[in-house]
């Protein structure tokens, strides 16, 4: 009997794992950590960065599961995505939404518990990311990106508001910094997989506004997200030497996205979109580690 | 083209942190001008672990790669000088000045031999002062013994450099292969002699 439901969960976990985006959601558990740390809480609060990351986690992979339940359609129209676990029919949608939900709920019963105002962040992310992203405008202009990127601010605000108490403006220079951030890394991606979601009939940057267009925009995003942390590490009382390392980590970014303007290939959009993830993901090692006592 | 493995990525990520490391500590007594050499040596060498671990040893081949890359010696050798030889920095200032522009017109513009002919000399001078001055500096006494571990980085970055003149001359001393298997190590040790020195 014990075998019998170990394997099952084993297998369960196995399915919905992808369903989740590991990837996206440790990224994005990063900023919300980061944006805790930025109020230079001291470490030993363990048992508040368990529940800030518990609750991010439940409250991000719920959402990320009822988008999976949500898009099942297109993602069986598209190469990239028609083996995943729904559109493959190897996870009922119903059984997923059902998780998805519950997921969800108990990431939003422990955001809500740890504080309300934390609580109501976490809430305004996933309503974001799940009902006005995916359900109302995902399939009807491809500026529903900016609704993504807002969503995609909000761990790193509630890691911030559950630290300090309250909503900050370096708070929100933080999420702006990441909703700068969010089409440098998803307009590379639909750039890369356009033909897949034109036959999905997703509207994107690329089918709308043309891939030059959507280059020029991934390279003034990417100063705007520079800027955005820049003024962020500055307004932290961070150290000179970060910005300085910053400015480095810049200068790649913003080169790489204009020579992806200028001679584009698809090598160098993909290094792009790679070098955008270390880009974030550097910058939130620069607060960490700036902000720690 | 060689594919990248396990330990040229870690070798590359290596570089990556020890240059970041070496850019947030900046070094004591290095007025704003020293400070912005260095960072945008030690900036040089970074972005080259970063790019390299994400498009391959392909990117080497690249004429803005060789431009760019011109800049770490160029920037760590006015570092030096700004920093212990005062007197001959705007000097020194005008000959990297003209040297990179030099280096970066040859590279687009002209055929031939030339712009290794004009790379060569650039290069060397601004080895001679990372290989010499730290050298000079500790065996006198003016500066820690550790100090001496830039130039030693110096010598490293110059026979780097040199592998990789060799290779895009066409003549290489190693073969292609070898040189691509030792180069994410050499980067490595020299960021690492030149972060211990400083």
């Amino acid at each position: 009997m014990k075998t019998f439901f170990r394997d099952v969960i084993k297998r369960k976990l196995k399915l919905y794992w992808p369903l989740i985006k590991s990837l996206q959601t440790g990224l994005l558990l990063v900023t919300g950590f980061t944006g805790y740390i930025s109020v230079r809480c001291p470490m030993f609060h363990f048992q508040q960065i368990a529940g800030l990351l518990g609750s991010l986690f439940f409250a991000i992979s719920g959402s990320t599961i009822l988008n999976m339940v949500y898009d099942r359609d297109i993602d069986a129209r598209m190469n990239r995505t028609r083996h995943r676990p729904l559109p493959a029919g190897k996870v009922k949608p119903g059984e997923a939404l059902t998780v998805g939900l519950i997921i969800s709920a108990l990431g939003l019963l422990w955001a809500f518990s740890l504080s309300p105002m934390f609580g109501w962040v976490v809430f305004a992310g996933l309503f974001i990311d799940v009902v006005v992203y995916t359900i109302w405008l995902k399939r009807k202009t491809a500026w529903s990106i900016v609704w993504g990127g807002i969503s995609g601010g909000m761990p790193i605000l509630a890691g911030r508001v559950l630290g300090l108490g309250h909503i900050d403006s370096i708070g929100i220079l933080l999420a702006l910094a990441i909703l700068l951030w969010i089409p440098t890394h998803i307009l590379t991606f639909s750039i890369r997989y356009q033909d897949d979601y034109r036959q999905a009939g997703v509207p994107t940057f690329p089918s709308t506004y043309g891939v030059t267009g959507t280059q020029r925009i991934i390279a003034i995003s990417s100063i705007g997200a520079a800027i955005a942390i820049g003024t962020g590490i500055y307004a932290l009382g961070l150290s000179w030497g970060y910005l300085r390392l910053l400015s480095v980590l810049t200068v790649g970014l913003v080169g790489l996205s204009l020579i992806s303007l200028y001679r584009p290939s698809e090598q160098v959009n993909f290094g792009l979109f790679k070098y955008a993830s270390l880009f974030m993901l550097g910058s939130m090692m620069m607060v960490v580690l700036g902000a720690m006592p | 083209m060689k594919k990248l493995n396990i330990a040229d990525r870690l070798f590359f990520l290596a570089t990556v942190f020890l240059a970041g490391y070496q850019i947030v500590s900046g070094i004591e007594g290095f007025d704003f001008w020293a400070t912005l050499f260095l960072t945008v040596a030690f900036g040089v060498l970074l972005l080259a672990g970063l790019l390299l671990f994400l498009f391959g040893f392909e990117i080497l081949e690249k004429k803005l790669v060789v431009v760019v890359a011109t800049l770490a010696p160029l920037s760590l050798s006015a570092a030096l000088i700004f920093a212990f030889l005062p007197r001959y920095k705007t000097l020194y200032a005008f000959f990297i000045g003209l040297g990179f522009l030099g280096i970066a017109v040859t590279q687009f513009k002209a055929t031939g031999k030339i712009p290794v002919l004009f790379l060569a000399p650039v290069h060397a001078v601004a080895g001679l002062i990372i290989f010499l001055l730290p050298l000079i500096r500790s065996f006198g006494g003016q500066a820690p013994m550790s100090f001496a571990l830039v130039g030693a980085g110096g010598a490293l970055m110059g026979l780097g450099g040199l592998l990789l003149a060799f290779l895009k001359s066409g003549a290489p001393i190693l073969s292609r292969e070898t040189i691509f298997s030792v180069f994410p190590l050499l980067l490595a040790l020299t960021t690492a002699l030149f972060v211990l020195g400083f």
